[in-house]
């Protein structure tokens, strides 16, 4: 291993321009003659637009236009769309109501698009919406996912009782075969709090059209640029693609929130031509972060898992209410579907699994991915679950889990996937001896003579990340496929540029890529830069989430890079006058075997571009080369979490006093960046599970926790100093032995933290987050049982 | 934010004399509640009158007072040695309000005159018997908080400064909404120099109160067990999603027990 190569602790070579406020976010940009936009958004949760009253503006109100849904309409640009198909059980496709950009007679939640203001200036843009008077008819609303079906509500008219679809997976026969086999049943009710993402910078957009070319940029805060322009161009029929760039500059945090197409990108892009080509720019406030970015989870469940007397599973039947929001967001379909029951496995061979899932709409903002999407929610049931079943029978949670491991690969599981790697005792039994599982016993005394329960929580969680193989995306519903590509520019002077259709928004790209290229070609990781976020750039991306960009998108560099070695070498061979057969590459030199002879990796790159000394007609010049992989499996990142928590009686307070963490991620480029990743996932897992909760009012269908001063982030005193450690086995699907490490923390931690919060209270089960309130109520509930 | 017109007096009696003119004005110290709430169009004065051209900040500690001029940062308070010695309570409250940017420009007058029922301040004014003085006089604590973000302040009266008596021990012990970091509850008890024990609740109600009961338990015993069976009733509390009114009484008792044990 060199010191920049796969495996090294590299420091992150774009933290210096962030943290020296350097960095380039889209609301950094400004552009000639720009203007600014501010939406006016509904203050109620579901009512009929009767009318939109727009005053007479003076030259000093700086507005420049306003537009509304009939504008929308007039230039017939197309709603947003849910780019997977569902089907339910019954054969029918997914109900999916118009999303209209802006709103057309009716809106949906609290913060629904009505309308735009374009002005001078940011101040005048939002004081001429305030004076925008939209008279709405309020209708009846339904906030509550486990109560949309039976709501007086009807959200769209294309969706009878608020279903979207009533999907399953698994073989229910099997299942209720198995079930009528068992020893002993565990059931349990459980439910997903709902989440607002809250990355650190909101969105925002800058749309302009050129009337010269009649071209359109938008500059927008977006994990996949391309797909953002294929929509906006195919679905929305702005403009063809050829005649629209997307730039993603900087972008300040995702965490899944900024895959999706906006409303607003899109009408800031389309309104610039409206206005004669000003750029229009807007930024979100803060307010409008919590109230119309994409939420995540949002599921109510009932599991029940049946055994055999000695623990064995014999079988796993689910049923989930997933909430949707008053819209079918980008991905939100594949959410509670594909990524949700697929994983429902976990890390245990189970005979039979049946899942049913009811989507819903509500009166909220729409609900989509967010960091782990679906494997949370699967883990946290599967975790959960098997917790209170080992509990219940009496045996040892880890023993419990132990017994039930999948211990052969490849492993096909009920649900659609095959496992192809893992070793699942091997992280458990290595947490189990970091974590002093053995010891646990005495700290739990020793916490009760400080008037403190202790207790102990498990999660072995399993993710599938590299995603996806497009055949098999594309036969689950998929409208796009899910491979990566990649371009390797070798500049004459041996520099190299990545161009990459991932995109990074705080994953370290441009260091880890880096790594790569230094590993294989040789040479310095300064010589090498990233390029990405620009359709103008890059040839095409699928982007970043999933934990695919580097199972996906490094292979696919890994892929081009091999191309370019190919032709170098056959540069090289005939710039050293020796068999292309016998030239090897090793630490950036090419060297003719068994003599003295070598070039180095700058030397055949000029050689390469200056063309002289090889045949053009058989050899072209230059030396840049690119690759598209599709990959043939997911990923399966696995690995073994363990909490234990202190409660104060008195205070219902939880801390948490040790966190154990053993992934197995297979091969890891920078350790550095990958527990950094693990770091952050785990302390959002924390957030879910002790102090995160979206809450609506049900009578107003008002966002309550619509701030900070409500919505409750975790910060670093909620966290402890976490124990990491790795097991490795490779994935045998791409040629680095990849799986992916950027979920994993928000996946295991939920469920590692309520298991150990319940094991402390002596409970079954505690609503997330399991804020102190939660806790007393649970303390003081046995405590007025004991009395 | 709407528009306003920006006064920046540098004596009380102008001040004074521009809120009368204003249409509907209003007073700014450290702005760190006022600026909020305008952006959220929640507030909209015609004129702001800034009372930083007052220079009215210090605080001066001697052994039978500490005087802290309204204009005051809480990291100031939090920070002064005499305030560290006199009432180490005050300091460590101080210290335990918002984050450093909101203690470095928050002022003690700011958070006596807004009154909000979750502010850490009230406490101690009530918690330690202190007096409030104004531009126009004097008003015992027990008297200056009337109701929720209510004061006895009349439309034109400025805090100038806050009086406190220097008791034998106090502590203050806070428990943060864990949201907003406000106190969900918190809890001043003192002892003070005649013997008198007071305790005083802010977070709970709809204003800082006093427990009565508790003041006299303590009286006559000054330890934790003294208190341990007195529950404040919970009807009338705040109530909101992070803590119903029966939470919010039970802990009023384990802060207050808390808070005798810590008294120092
Ligand atoms: C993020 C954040 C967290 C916070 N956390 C806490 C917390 O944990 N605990 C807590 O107690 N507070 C907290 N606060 C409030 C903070 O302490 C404020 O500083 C305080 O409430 C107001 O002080 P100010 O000087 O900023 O007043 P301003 O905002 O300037 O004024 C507030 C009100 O008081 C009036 N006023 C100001 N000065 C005078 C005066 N001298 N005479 C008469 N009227 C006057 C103004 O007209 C206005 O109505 C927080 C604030 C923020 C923004």
């Amino acid at each position: 291993m060199s010191d920049t190569g796969i495996g090294a602790r590299v420091k992150r070579k774009e933290d210096h321009r962030f943290i020296t406020g350097k960095g380039q976010y889209t609301d950094d940009i400004n552009l000639k003659d720009q203007t600014y936009a501010y939406f006016v958004r509904s203050p109620y949760a579901h009512a009929t637009i009767k009318s939109i009253k727009i005053p007479k503006w003076k030259p000093e109100d700086g507005v420049v236009g306003v537009f509304t849904g009939d504008h929308v309409a007039e230039d017939k640009i197309g709603g947003l769309i849910c780019g997977w198909m569902i089907h339910s059980k019954d054969g029918s496709p997914m109900k999916a109501g118009p999303h209209p950009i802006l709103a057309q007679g009716k809106v949906r939640y609290v913060g629904d698009h009505v309308a735009v203001v374009v002005a001078e200036s940011k101040e005048q843009a939002k004081a001429a919406a305030a004076r925008i008077n939209v008279s709405y008819g309020e209708l009846p609303h339904v906030v509550d996912a486990a109560k949309a079906a039976k709501s007086a509500a009807q959200i769209h008219d294309v969706a009878p009782n608020n279903t979207v679809f009533e999907w399953s997976l698994g073989d229910k026969t099997a299942t209720d075969a198995a079930f009528s086999r068992a020893h002993h049943v565990t059931k349990l009710d459980i439910v997903n709090n709902r989440l607002i993402p809250n990355a650190m910078e909101p969105r925002a957009a800058i749309g302009s059209w050129d009337a010269g070319n009649d071209h359109y940029t938008l500059y927008t805060t977006s994990q996949n640029p391309h797909v953002a322009r294929l929509v906006i161009s195919a679905f929305h029929g702005l403009a063809p693609e050829h005649k629209l760039r997307v730039i993603a500059p900087d972008v300040g945090g995702g965490f899944g929130s900024k895959i999706f197409i906006y409303a607003e990108e899109v009408v800031c892009v389309w309104a610039s031509k409206r206005i004669g080509g000003r750029p229009i720019k807007w930024t979100a406030e803060r307010t409008e972060s919590f109230l119309a970015d994409a939420h995540g989870r949002d599921h109510v469940t009932h599991a029940e898992l049946a055994m055999d007397a000695q623990g064995r599973i014999l079988g796993l039947k689910c049923h989930t209410i997933a909430g949707m929001g008053a819209y079918l967001s980008t991905f939100a379909s594949c959410v509670p579907t594909y990524l949700y029951a697929t994983l429902l496995s976990g890390q245990y061979a189970i005979p039979a699994i049946y899942a049913e899932v009811d989507a819903v709409y509500t009166n909220t903002a729409p609900v989509d991915a967010y960091r782990g999407a679906g494997r949370p929610e699967a883990t946290y049931v599967v975790e959960r679950i098997v917790e209170t079943a080992a509990r219940e029978m009496k045996i040892d949670p880890a023993e419990f889990r132990r017994r039930n491991f999948v211990k052969s690969f490849p492993h096909q599981t009920p649900v659609i996937m095959t496992y192809d790697a893992g070793d699942y005792d091997a992280s458990l039994e290595k947490a189990l001896e970091i974590a002093d599982y053995r010891g646990f016993a005495q700290r739990k005394a020793a916490a009760a003579k400080k008037g403190k329960l202790r207790g102990i929580g498990f999660a072995n969680y399993i993710e599938a990340c590299g995603i996806a193989p497009s055949a098999a995306v594309g036969s689950l519903g998929a409208g796009v496929g899910l491979w990566e590509s990649a371009e390797v520019r070798v500049n004459p002077v041996g520099t190299v540029e990545i161009l990459t259709g991932s995109h990074s928004h705080g994953q370290g790209h441009e260091t880890t890529f880096a790594q790569l290229v230094s590993d294989r070609l040789g040479v310095d990781i300064n010589t090498v830069s990233i390029v990405h976020g620009d359709t103008d750039k890059v040839q095409f991306g699928m982007g970043t989430y999933g934990s695919r960009s580097g199972a996906v998108g490094m292979t696919a560099i890994a892929k081009a890079l091999d191309k370019v070695e190919a032709k170098a070498k056959k540069v090289a061979a005939h710039v050293m006058e020796a068999a292309e057969g016998d030239i090897e590459f090793k630490n950036g030199t090419f060297s003719v075997k068994g003599t003295d002879k070598k070039m180095a990796f700058g030397e055949v790159a000029l050689a390469a571009y200056v063309a002289h000394k090889f045949p053009t007609s058989e050899i072209e010049p230059g030396l840049k080369e690119s690759a598209f992989h599709d990959p043939t499996n997911f990923t399966f990142p696995a690995g073994c979490h363990i909490c234990e928590v202190e409660i104060d009686r008195d205070t219902g307070v939880t801390e948490i006093v040790n966190w154990t963490a053993v992934d197995d991620f297979g091969t890891v480029i920078n350790p550095m960046i990958v527990e950094g990743q693990v770091h952050g996932g785990i302390t959002q897992g924390v957030g879910q599970a002790l102090t995160e909760g979206c809450v609506y009012d049900p009578d107003s269908g008002q966002l309550i926790t619509g701030s900070y001063m409500d919505y409750c982030m975790p910060r670093a005193s909620d966290v402890p100093s976490f124990k990491l450690d790795f097991t490795e086995t490779k994935c045998p699907s791409n040629p680095l032995g990849m799986k992916g490490c950027g979920e994993a923390g928000a996946i295991a931690a939920p469920a590692a933290v309520m298991n150990a919060v319940t094991d402390a209270l002596g409970v079954r089960d505690l609503p997330m987050p399991a804020s102190p309130h939660t806790v007393w109520k649970a303390l003081h509930a046995t405590k007025m049982a004991a009395e | 934010m709407d528009n306003f017109n920006y006064h920046r007096p540098s004596k009380p009696a102008d001040a004074a004399k521009a809120m009368k003119k204003a249409k509907d004005g209003k007073f700014m110290s450290g702005g760190m509640t006022l600026l909020p709430t305008m952006k959220q169009g929640l507030a909209s004065p015609t004129d702001i009158i800034d009372l930083g051209g007052l220079k009215n900040s210090g605080v001066t500690a001697a052994a039978a007072k500490v005087v802290v001029k309204a204009g005051t940062v809480h990291a100031d308070v939090a920070s002064d040695k005499g305030v560290k010695k006199a009432i180490p309570a005050l300091a460590k409250l101080a210290s335990g309000i918002g984050d450093p940017h909101v203690r470095n420009r928050g002022t003690i007058g700011g958070s006596i005159a807004n009154n909000d029922p979750a502010a850490d301040y009230p406490a101690a004014v009530v918690g330690l018997g202190a007096t409030v003085q104004t531009s126009a006089r004097k008003i015992p604590g027990d008297k200056f908080f009337t109701g929720m973000f209510e004061t006895a302040l009349k439309s034109d009266e400025i805090v100038s400064a806050v009086e406190f008596p220097v008791p034998k021990r106090a502590a203050y012990v806070k428990f943060p909404n864990p949201a907003s970091r406000y106190a969900m509850v918190g809890v001043m008890v003192a002892e003070l120099k005649d013997g008198s024990v007071r305790v005083a609740v802010t977070g709970a109600g709809p204003k800082v109160f006093r427990v009565p009961e508790m003041e006299k338990a303590l009286q006559a015993k000054f330890s934790a067990d003294a208190i341990a069976g007195i529950q404040v009733k919970a009807k009338g509390l705040n109530s909101d999603i992070h803590a119903s009114p029966e939470y919010r009484a039970h802990l009023v008792n384990v802060l207050a027990r808390r808070a005798v044990a810590a008294a120092k």
